[in-house]
């Protein structure tokens, strides 16, 4: 828990009231979004993703397993997130934080919701063999608004995602390591998260603007356009007003944030 | 050198005596007291440094000096099968005996009841991660400005092929005869972390032990660069 002095509360709060940010940005600019697809090598899909001075590494591995008894003809994915002691002062090594749970779920929320993955194509035998898809998120170096950036991080991990092209022979899955097939992508997500101080709603808050929020609102919207997660946040309350004029300004962020990533 | 080259090509087209590619950077995360990146050959390392703060585990707390605790963590795409996350038995050891090779370089006297964090996460593993650790936690202390004798450099030594040879790759680790990694302060030459495995003769031993400590002294050129090329920088910053 970190504890912020009522004067850096107070001083942000009274610039939002005023139409400012600490940083000089407007209340629906982004920071800088830097992103590097398949910077690990032995990842079958990773990137690296970076919102102002937030980092989040994605690694992707693919794994046989078998599927779920009620979903014997689809392919299986896990999302799971380590906010690492090194990213902030007060993140301990040790069991998953209700935080980093509650991020792991909402991004994999994300991915799942806007079937960005074609999950029937992952499996190898109806009730037998599928791939599971590990997703890991690293996060690195934490400065507010996790959500966007691993979401990001993610989808560009999926894109640069090789699994092997594996098949049934007799009982035997074969393995071809010589072959990988792309996933089928077949629609694509971004996130937008919003702060609320004082009145006012903030896209993607900064770690300091982060810390004094009321409430947070998470929207993720597909490429076709319709949204595929929501996630509340924060102690206070959110008026309706609050919540669609977060949907329409995230409705007008999602189209660049998928471009960045089209041309990363 | 006091070695004879022999002309020996490695599987990578390496001499014996010859470190991988390596770079080393300073400063690399925003939150951290200090940081630092590291690359060596396929290996992706960064090192995160809290502290010295204060103890807030009670076990830990030393009322005459300040203590070092280290987490050395593989992410678990790091590596060709994923790697279950969280701590294992290897990465145990590995955590304590990073904590010990760097420990002899710190001046911890001057900062009782605290505690300095070391945080390795293994971002790619490539053969030779916890000499490359050791070698980028020790550029991340000295960034985060904690007194220090020397800076702590590590690197292995092995034998592949019936060769002695520096500084093992991977495939050179899984298949070789031995490995041995090292660490020291090179203006001292003190050593402050040796492992062995393998079969080793006692004078393929020595060897290897000269030849690790040459590839210290080499892998040391790079880190105090890495801190110079930081903080020269920033001078450069408060001059314009």
């Amino acid at each position: 828990m970190n504890i912020i002095p009522e004067i850096t509360r107070e001083s942000i709060t009274y610039l939002i009231n005023n139409d400012q940010r600490e940083d000089g940005r407007s209340f629906d600019e982004y920071r800088d979004i830097v992103i590097e697809p398949g910077i690990i090598s032995k990842a079958e899909g990773s990137a690296r993703v970076k919102i102002g001075k937030t980092q989040v590494i994605v690694g992707i591995k693919p794994q046989l397993g078998e599927p779920f008894p009620d979903t014997p003809n689809v392919g299986v994915l896990m999302t799971n997130g380590e906010m690492l002691p090194m990213a902030d002062p007060s993140f301990e090594p040790g069991p998953p934080s209700e935080a980093s749970v509650e991020l792991a779920r909402v991004v994999d929320r994300g991915i799942r919701e806007s079937e960005m993955v074609d999950l029937e194509k992952l499996c190898i035998a109806p009730g037998k063999k599928v791939w599971m898809l590990f997703i890991d998120l690293h996060i690195i170096d934490f400065d507010g608004n996790l959500f966007d950036t691993a979401t990001l991080a993610v989808l560009s991990a999926l894109k640069n995602t090789k699994i092997p092209v594996a098949k049934m022979e007799g009982d035997e899955v074969v393995i071809d390591e010589e072959n990988t097939m792309d996933l089928p992508i077949r629609n694509e997500t971004a996130m937008c998260t919003f702060v609320k101080i004082g009145d006012k709603m903030i896209l993607d808050p900064a770690l300091s603007e982060e810390s004094i929020l009321e409430a947070r609102l998470s929207i993720g919207i597909t490429k076709s356009g319709g949204i595929c997660a929501m996630q509340k946040g924060g102690d206070a309350s959110l008026t309706k007003e609050n919540i669609l004029d977060a949907v329409k300004i995230a409705y007008s962020k999602v189209p660049d944030l998928l471009k960045k990533v089209e041309s990363a | 050198m006091i070695f004879i080259t022999n002309g020996k090509i490695r599987d990578d087209g390496r001499k014996f005596d010859e470190i991988r590619p390596l770079k080393i950077e300073a400063g690399v995360l925003e939150r951290a007291d200090g940081s630092a990146y590291l690359e060596v050959g396929g290996n992706k390392i960064l090192v995160a440094v809290y502290g010295p703060r204060e103890s807030y585990i009670r076990r830990l707390l030393r009322p005459n000096t300040g203590v070092i605790r280290c987490r050395y963590n593989m992410a678990p795409f790091s590596v060709g099968d994923r790697k279950r996350p969280g701590p294992d038995r290897r990465s145990t050891e590995i955590s304590k005996i990073t904590a010990e090779a760097l420990r002899p370089s710190l001046m911890l006297e001057g900062f009782p009841r605290s505690m300095v964090d070391v945080f390795i996460e293994i971002i790619e593993a490539e053969g030779g991660t916890r000499c490359a650790g050791i070698t980028a936690a020790s550029v991340a202390l000295a960034d985060a400005g904690v007194p220090m004798k020397d800076l702590v450099v590590a690197c292995a030594a092995g034998k592949f092929n019936d060769e002695i040879v520096l500084d093992l790759s991977e495939k050179e680790d899984k298949e070789g005869q031995a490995d041995l990694p090292v660490a020291m302060m090179p203006r001292s030459e003190e050593i402050t972390l040796l492992q062995s495995d393998g079969d080793l003769t006692s004078d393929e031993f020595e060897k290897a032990l000269d030849l690790a400590m040459e590839g210290c002294k080499q892998v040391n050129k790079v880190q105090v660069e890495a801190l110079k090329s930081k903080y020269s920088k920033n001078i450069g910053e408060l001059d314009s």
